[in-house]
C-alpha cells in the first residue's frame, strides 16, 4: 500500500482533485454506455413481445372473420 | 475464406456465440479492471517527477490506445462488409462506432485534466491530444453519416466507406500533426520518452490494458447482439430464442 | 459500338462542362464567398500588416476548405435527381474512371479559379512578397485533394437532399494534413526556408489522392443510387 490512510489516498498528494475528476467522469461514461445497452436490449425485447401480439390478434380476427 | 466464414454469416450462430461468451468476458473485464486499476491507484509507487498526478496513465493510456484499435477494427469490418457483402460486418461497424467514441471521449478527458496539473492549462496543442481530437472527429462523422440515413444498411455502406477513407488517412494525420507539433514546440508529455518505465508501475499499466481491452469486447459484443436482434426481429429463430429465454 | 473508355471519360468531361457553363453562378459564387471571408478578417482583427501578414495563409487555406464544401452540392446533386448517376453506373467503362472525369471539371472550374484568385487575395490580407509563390504552388497543388475528397463525401451524401452541415462533419477532419502543409510551406517561405519540401510533399499526396479517391468515389456512388 502506498498511501498511510484513506485521507492520504483521496488526497493523491495534492493532485486528488485531478485524479478522481479523471477517473470518475471516464467509470461515468463507461457506465452509461453499459446502461445505454441493457436499456437498447429490454426495449428490442418489449417491441418483440408486442409484435408478438400483434400477431396473436391478427391471428385471431382472421379466425371470427371465416 | 468464404468456407471457414459462411457458418458464422448466420445471424443466429453469432448471437448465440456471443451470448455464450458475453458473461464470460464482461466478468474478466471487470475482475481484471478491478485488480489493475486497485493496483494502480493505490499500490503503484509515486512518480518522482509528477507524484501521484501519473496515476491518471492508468485509464488514460489504455482508452487512447484502443479508441485507435476500435477504428481500425471498424475500417477492417467495413472492408470485410464491402468485399464479401456481409451484413454481419455491417452490423459489427454500428456495435464498434459507439464504443470507440466513448474511448476517445475518455482519452481526451484525461488528457486535459493530466494536462492542468502537469503544464498548467487544460488544453495544450500537443502532438498527442491533437491527433486524439481529429481521431474524435473521425468517428463523430462515421457515427453522423451512420445515422442520417433511415435506412440502417445503406447507413453501414456509407458510414463503412468513410472509415475506410479515414484509416487511410490516420497515418498522414498523425504525421501532419507531428510535424506541425515540432515546427511549433509545444510541451509534451514526458512519461513515455523516459526511459523504460519502472516493473512496479509497468505491470499495473498492462493489467489495466487488457482489461480496458475485455471491457472493449464485452461492450461490442452486448452492442453486436442488440444489433442482431433489431435488423432480425421477425425472423423465426428470434421467436425461438427469447421465449426460451423467458420461460427459463 | 461501344465507346472506349477515353471517349466515355471524355463525353463525362464535356457535358460537366457544358452543365457548368450554364449556370455559372455555381463556380462564381464560392470564389466569392471566399473573397468576402478575406475580406472579413482584416474588419475582424484590424488592418495592421504584422498580424494580417501573420495569418494570411491560414485564412485563405480555410476559406479554400469552405468554400469547397459549399461548392460540394453542385458535384452529384442534379445528376443524382435526374438519374444521369444511375446511367453512369450501368455503363460498361468503370464507373471509377467516369468519376475522375466528374472530380478534374470539379477542380478546373472550383480549383483552378481559387488559384488564380489567390495573389487578390494574397494583396488584400497583405501577406509578404516572399509568401506569393508558396501560397500559389501549395494551392495549385492542394487544391485537387480538395476536389477529390469533396466528391468522396458529396457522392456519400447525395441521396440524403440536405448534405450541408453533415458532409463538413465528415470532410474538414480529413481537410486537416492538407491545411497543416500548406500553410506550413507557406511559414517557411515568410521566414526565409525552403519550402519546396511541403509543396513537393503535398504534390504527393495530391497524386496518391487523385489515384485512389475515384476507387471511393465510385463505391459511394453506388451505395447512394441503390
Amino acid at each position: 500500500m502506498q498511501f498511510e490512510s484513506w485521507q492520504a489516498f483521496i488526497e493523491m498528494g495534492g493532485y486528488g482533485f485531478y485524479v478522481w475528476l479523471a477517473f470518475g467522469v471516464s467509470f461515468l461514461a463507461l457506465a452509461l454506455v453499459v446502461v445505454q445497452g441493457l436499456r437498447a436490449r429490454s426495449k428490442l425485447e418489449q417491441e418483440f413481445v408486442k409484435e408478438q401480439q400483434r400477431q396473436l390478434r391478427l391471428a385471431r380476427r382472421k379466425q371470427e372473420v371465416s | 475464406m468464404w468456407r471457414w466464414l459462411h457458418p458464422y454469416a448466420k445471424p443466429e450462430v453469432v448471437y448465440r456465440l456471443l451470448g455464450r461468451w458475453l458473461p464470460w468476458v464482461s466478468i474478466g473485464a471487470a475482475a481484471v479492471l478491478a485488480t489493475g486499476l486497485v493496483w494502480g491507484l493505490a499500490f503503484a509507487p509515486a512518480d518522482y517527477q509528477q507524484g501521484d498526478s501519473y496515476r491518471i496513465i492508468f485509464v488514460h493510456v489504455p482508452t487512447a490506445m484502443f479508441s485507435m484499435s476500435l477504428y481500425i477494427a471498424m475500417a477492417v469490418a467495413a472492408f470485410v462488409g464491402r468485399v464479401w457483402q456481409l451484413k454481419m460486418a455491417d452490423w459489427a461497424l454500428a456495435a464498434i462506432a459507439p464504443i470507440g467514441i466513448v474511448f476517445t471521449f475518455i482519452s481526451l478527458f484525461t488528457g486535459a485534466v493530466w494536462g492542468k496539473p502537469m503544464w498548467g492549462t487544460w488544453w495544450e496543442w500537443d502532438a498527442r491530444l491533437t491527433s486524439q481530437l481529429i481521431l474524435f472527429f473521425l468517428y463523430i462523422g462515421v457515427l453522423a453519416l451512420y445515422h442520417a440515413f433511415s435506412d440502417n444498411r445503406t447507413g453501414a455502406k456509407a458510414a463503412g466507406i468513410l472509415a475506410m477513407v479515414g484509416v487511410i488517412n490516420i497515418p498522414i494525420i498523425r504525421y501532419s500533426v507531428d510535424w506541425w507539433n515540432s515546427l511549433h514546440q509545444g510541451a509534451t508529455l514526458t512519461v513515455f520518452e523516459r526511459p523504460p518505465m519502472a516493473n512496479s508501475m509497468l505491470i499495473p499499466l498492462l493489467t489495466c490494458m487488457l482489461g480496458f481491452a475485455l471491457l472493449a469486447g464485452a461492450l461490442v459484443m452486448q452492442r453486436m447482439r442488440n444489433e442482431i436482434l433489431r435488423q432480425e426481429l421477425r425472423r423465426p429463430w428470434v421467436k425461438m430464442e427469447l421465449q426460451q429465454g423467458e420461460q427459463a | 459500338m461501344q465507346a472506349t473508355s477515353w471517349q466515355a471519360l471524355q463525353a463525362v468531361m464535356r457535358r460537366d462542362l457544358m452543365v457548368v457553363m450554364r449556370r455559372r453562378s455555381d463556380v462564381l459564387n464560392p470564389l466569392l464567398f471566399v473573397l468576402m471571408v478575406v475580406t472579413l478578417f482584416p474588419l475582424a482583427v484590424g488592418p495592421g500588416p504584422d498580424i494580417l501578414g501573420r495569418i494570411a495563409a491560414g485564412v485563405i487555406w480555410v476559406a479554400a476548405l469552405l468554400s469547397a464544401l459549399l461548392g460540394s452540392e453542385r458535384l452529384f446533386r442534379e445528376d443524382y435527381l435526374d438519374g444521369t448517376l444511375e446511367q453512369l453506373t450501368l455503363q460498361p467503362q468503370p464507373l471509377a474512371l467516369l468519376a475522375f472525369g466528374k472530380v478534374a471539371v470539379h477542380w478546373l472550374l472550383s480549383g483552378l479559379p481559387l488559384v488564380i484568385l489567390a495573389p487578390l487575395c494574397a494583396l488584400l490580407l497583405k501577406l509578404p512578397l516572399e509568401g506569393w509563390s508558396a501560397l500559389v504552388a501549395t494551392l495549385l497543388v492542394g487544391t485537387p485533394i480538395l476536389s477529390a475528397v469533396t466528391a468522396i463525401g458529396a457522392a456519400l451524401t447525395v441521396s440524403l437532399g440536405r448534405g450541408g452541415a453533415l458532409l463538413s462533419l465528415l470532410l474538414l477532419p480529413l481537410f486537416i494534413p492538407l491545411l497543416i502543409f500548406a500553410s506550413g510551406a507557406v511559414e517557411a517561405a515568410l521566414v526565409g526556408t525552403e519550402a519546396w519540401p511541403q509543396v513537393l510533399l503535398l504534390a504527393g499526396l495530391s497524386l496518391l489522392t487523385l489515384l485512389l479517391s475515384p476507387f471511393a468515389v465510385a463505391a459511394a456512388i453506388r451505395v447512394s443510387v441503390n
